[in-house]
């Protein structure tokens, strides 16, 4: 057996408009973890897709070695064949049907020409232990969270014999504690054999799991990096990602605090499919101009929710309480009412509720605010191409026009347009909500400065985010939620990670100031 | 030089790439229409046969405006036959039996048109009940309704006014040399228009330092669409001159090719039926958007109905069968997708061209109308998966 399982010589790859991969070299050793990285749009993605069958042969240029034999899938079943699975950041299961039929589907174990379920149940049992899930195969996919998905999904790779296994941004919508989970079910696997390539944007992932580093920039290999014998550093990483210094992760900013720009008062959401269970619990928040709010919990407390039942009553049903605005109450019923009246919500999900994914940059980032570029009843194109182009490059959007469709954008690109898309709406109060998922950190880095340069101008923002680092780098004051309760309001030196952790799960007592 | 050239070629290449299935489009009819007058000899492409195939279009290519936009908001209408005919018949009511004048007739027909397009709308945007429900129980109702208001009887016929709905032609200032004068005025004043609109628009983009299309390919394309109005209005100018029916259509064409280009509601319908979720979060009242394109679906249709009935100068219960069909397969031939948020207008128009060009071809060339059936099923699915593949092939 060789050394090398995977070879990927001088692939490139073109689309209309863009070299997505010029020239990449990629090489996988045997049962390692090895780590793919780069910027928004650097090309990972694409690289993935030429590998697993996507892009089938032909469509790009160069060689594809698997243990020394040069490969010509022409979709992905070939590559499954050849022990190669991905698993897309976007999951592919469906809700409706239970875990054992989702992991055999498309797959299925047959005796005499009928599908053998009772074998199936039984294996699928095994797979589960695997991955460390002891839930039952019949459970149906919905009943889980994200996070279990997300092994769920591997688990039907390990099905299909895999021997190299492919996840792009995996850990993206995962907590803390589920991401920790699923790259501990890597280092398992790779203790039996199994390699995997790892897509993601968090690097302490990366310093935590990897054997090997390849970093792309602009389409190119820049290095191969050999973490067992080379000198690694995060900072050394993102060097050769961005292509320059970066110093400190968060732009400094001195908070000028001003008076109260909104409030919302004994806030009480319940769930729209069963409206006797109460989903917000009585959620009181005050939110100061020239401030940013950092909303804390744990994977299911509720923040999404929150969020979105402020913004226009977009969730929930019987929602109770108030809400004010620079001290005048009002009646949010709709998300048109909330733009209008100054709110914004960024949503977590960019492809279902954020994106209209076959209309183009330009008019994704327009949509909500078409007043301000409509005059006489008619829109003003010549307006709309500048905000456009002026977005692209506040937020270096990577894009050949501001004309092209956003679902050829990257996952990271994509998000700027979303946040693009809010900006433009100039709210006073703008809830992100995960703004810097898929992100890359040179990116981040760039919104983060937009964000305090937002409230600079005396606005608000109010960020729920599950990444701890970027909570305590950001806010000015903390609101931890548990159950569908504001738990603790955490502000000052108190910001830190013991304090929250502590409030998210729950045991941190009353210290609910008001 | 040559580096020059080398750059317009990937301009000109990247152009036709980008705008193939809007072309296809239009080379399909023009390819359908060498066809039939090639089989016709020349019978097809003469005035007197384009100013009739126009006339035939007229009321299905109404339909088809307000179909392509039901079709991108996700949705489909079914009732749209039933509701021509039962409008057709009301305006046969109101002249023929109680004496109305046209005027009237015609406001109180597109009222009652928008009241059924409500109540579809209603039940739809706001009851959540599925338009292929409510327009499938409306296709029975009305035509229900059609036979129970009419008795099972033809009436008519209407008053001259109203039938130079469907017959009439602009009168003209002098004929010179067998043409229509005015006709051939009108043409030159659009093309004068278009290019006048259409340097503004270059001049502006100019202004706020965008890019443009290459001179060369510019002039190339006033000169190309130039000449396409100059031969639209020949085709009528050389034998009665423009029809009532297609300066109707006209005025339709652009009023909504204008308000799904250029205002927010359109915005509004395109992105409904991208992602109605997003959309909603974006601030967009997707209710009240789906209730207005049922609304106009409605007035079109009764439009239709006007035009159809002046036509036959007659309402009959048996009017509009089978028009849904056509408007649905000329919206798709023109592009549209079943999956919703794409679709055009000026698509939906040339698929209306498409599928009367077949009827009149070949009832020209006195084939049995099983055929006309059996050839547009099967232009429609060829068209659909011309557009799909080519769609693919973008990505
Ligand atoms: N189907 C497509 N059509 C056109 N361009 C595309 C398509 N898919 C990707 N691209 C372009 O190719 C480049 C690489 O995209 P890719 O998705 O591989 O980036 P990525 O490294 O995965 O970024 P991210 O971290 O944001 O997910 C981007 O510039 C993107 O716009
Ligand atoms: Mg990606």
């Amino acid at each position: 057996m060789s050394k090398q399982i995977l070879e990927m010589k001088q692939i490139t790859k073109e689309f209309p408009g863009v070299k997505a991969l010029d020239e990449v070299t990629f090489q996988v050793k045997r049962g390692e973890i090895h780590c793919l990285i780069g910027e928004n749009g650097a090309g990972k993605s694409t690289l993935m897709k030429v590998l697993s069958g996507v892009y089938p042969f032909g469509t790009y240029t160069g060689d594809i070695v698997i243990e020394n034999e040069t490969m010509q899938f022409n979709n992905i079943k070939d590559s499954e064949k050849s022990g190669v699975a991905i698993i897309y950041q976007e999951l592919a299961l469906i809700p409706e049907m239970s875990i054992y039929e989702n992991i055999y589907l498309g797959n299925e174990i047959k005796k005499n020409g009928l599908i053998d379920w009772n074998e199936a149940i039984l294996k699928t049992r095994d797979l589960l232990t695997k991955v460390g899930l002891s839930d039952h195969p019949d459970v149906r996919i919905k009943e889980l969270g994200v996070g279990k998905q997300q092994l769920i999904e591997i688990a039907k790779a390990l099905s299909k014999d895999v021997k190299l296994l492919i996840l792009d941004e995996p850990t993206a919508a995962l907590n803390e504690d589920d991401s920790e989970n699923l790259l501990n079910i890597l280092k398992d696997l790779r203790k039996n054999g199994i390699t995997s390539v790892l897509i993601t944007h968090k690097l302490n992932e990366v310093m935590e799991v990897a054997d090997t580093i390849t970093v792309l920039r602009d389409g190119k290999t820049i290095k191969t990096l050999d973490c067992h014998n080379d000198e690694v550093s995060e900072d050394g990483i993102v060097k050769l990602m961005v292509g320059r210094e970066l110093t400190n992760r968060y732009p400094e900013r001195i908070p000028k605090i001003g008076d109260v720009m909104m409030e919302v008062k004994n806030w009480n959401v319940y769930s729209p499919s069963d409206s006797n269970k109460k989903v917000i619990d009585n959620a009181n928040i005050i939110v100061n101009k020239g401030e940013i709010i950092g909303i804390s919990g744990l994977m299911g407390a509720g923040r999404t929710e929150f969020a979105m039942s402020i913004f226009g009553k977009s969730y929930g049903s019987k929602i109770e309480g108030e809400i004010y605005l620079k001290g005048k109450k009002v009646e949010l019923n709709s998300p048109k009412k909330a733009i209008e009246m100054g709110i914004s919500y960024l949503t977590e999900d960019r492809k279902e509720k954020g994106l209209i994914l076959i209309q183009d940059v330009k008019q994704n980032i327009t949509i909500s605010s078409l007043k301000s570029i409509t005059e006489k009843g008619i829109i003003n194109d010549n307006e709309e191409i500048k905000h456009a182009n002026y977005y692209k490059k506040a937020m270096r959007i990577k894009t050949p026009t501001i004309e092209t469709k956003i679902m050829n954008l990257s996952g990271g690109n994509q998000q700027k347009v979303v946040l693009s898309k809010w900006m433009l709406t100039n709210p006073d109060v703008l809830i992100v909500d995960e703004p810097t998922r898929g992100i890359d950190v040179g990116a981040k880095y760039e919104i983060y400065a937009i964000m305090n340069k937002f409230v600079a101008e005396g606005k608000s923002i109010i960020m729920i985010s599950s990444e701890l680092p970027e909570i305590l780098g950001m806010s000015d004051r903390v609101y931890v939620m548990n159950e569908g309760k504001i738990v603790a309001e955490i502000q000052g030196n108190d910001i830190n990670q013991e304090t929250i952790m502590k409030h998210s799960i729950g045991q941190g007592g009353k210290k609910h100031g008001k | 030089m040559g580096n020059n050239n080398e750059s317009n070629i990937h301009v000109l290449k990247n152009f036709f790439r980008a705008n193939i299935r809007q072309y296809g489009m239009f080379i399909a009819l023009f390819v359908i229409m060498i066809i039939f007058n090639i089989l016709t000899k020349g019978t097809f492409i003469s005035a007197r046969n384009l100013t009739n195939l126009y006339l035939q279009t007229g009321y299905i290519a109404v339909l088809a405006v307000g179909m392509v936009l039901v079709i991108v908001t996700g949705h489909i209408d079914l009732s749209v036959g039933s509701v021509a005919a039962f409008t057709g018949a009301i305006a046969a009511i109101l002249q023929v039996k109680m004496g109305l004048p046209t005027i009237p007739t015609i406001i109180i027909t597109l009222f009652v048109g928008a009241l059924i397009g409500m109540w579809q709308g209603y039940w739809i945007a706001y009851r959540g009940i599925p338009a292929f429900i409510v327009t499938l129980a409306s296709m029975l109702i009305f035509r229900g309704a059609v036979i129970r208001i009419t008795n099972g009887q033809t009436i008519g016929p209407f008053e001259e006014s109203f039938n130079k709905i469907s017959s009439g032609y602009l009168s003209d200032i002098a004929n010179i040399s067998g043409m229509h004068t005015l006709s051939v005025l009108i043409g030159i004043v659009a093309i004068i228009a278009y290019v006048f609109v259409q340097f503004k628009n270059r001049k502006t983009r100019v202004d706020y330092g965008f890019d443009t299309l290459p001179k060369f390919m510019f002039v190339g394309k006033l000169a190309l669409v130039s000449a396409i109005i100059m031969m639209f209005i020949l085709s009528m100018a050389l034998y009665k001159g423009i029809p009532y029916t297609v300066i109707i259509v006209v005025l339709i064409v652009g009023l909504y090719s204008f308000i799904t280009k250029k205002t927010p509601i359109g915005r509004h319908i395109y992105a409904i039926g991208g992602n109605l979720e997003a959309a909603r979060l974006s601030g967009i009242n997707a209710k009240k958007t789906l209730f207005t394109v049922f609304t106009s679906m409605g007035v079109l249709a009764s439009l239709s109905g006007i035009i159809y009935s002046a036509r036959l100068n007659s309402a009959s219960p048996s009017a509009g069968s089978l028009f849904e069909l056509d408007a649905i397969a000329a919206s798709f031939i023109g592009g549209a997708s079943a999956s919703g948020g794409v679709g055009s207008v000026v698509g939906a128009i040339i698929g209306a061209l498409v599928m009367a060009s077949i009827n009149n071809g070949m009832s020209l060339l006195n084939m049995n109308i099983s055929y006309q059936y059996i050839i547009k099923g099967l232009v429609l699915l060829i068209a659909v998966w011309f557009d799909i593949s080519t769609r693919n092939k973008k990505k």
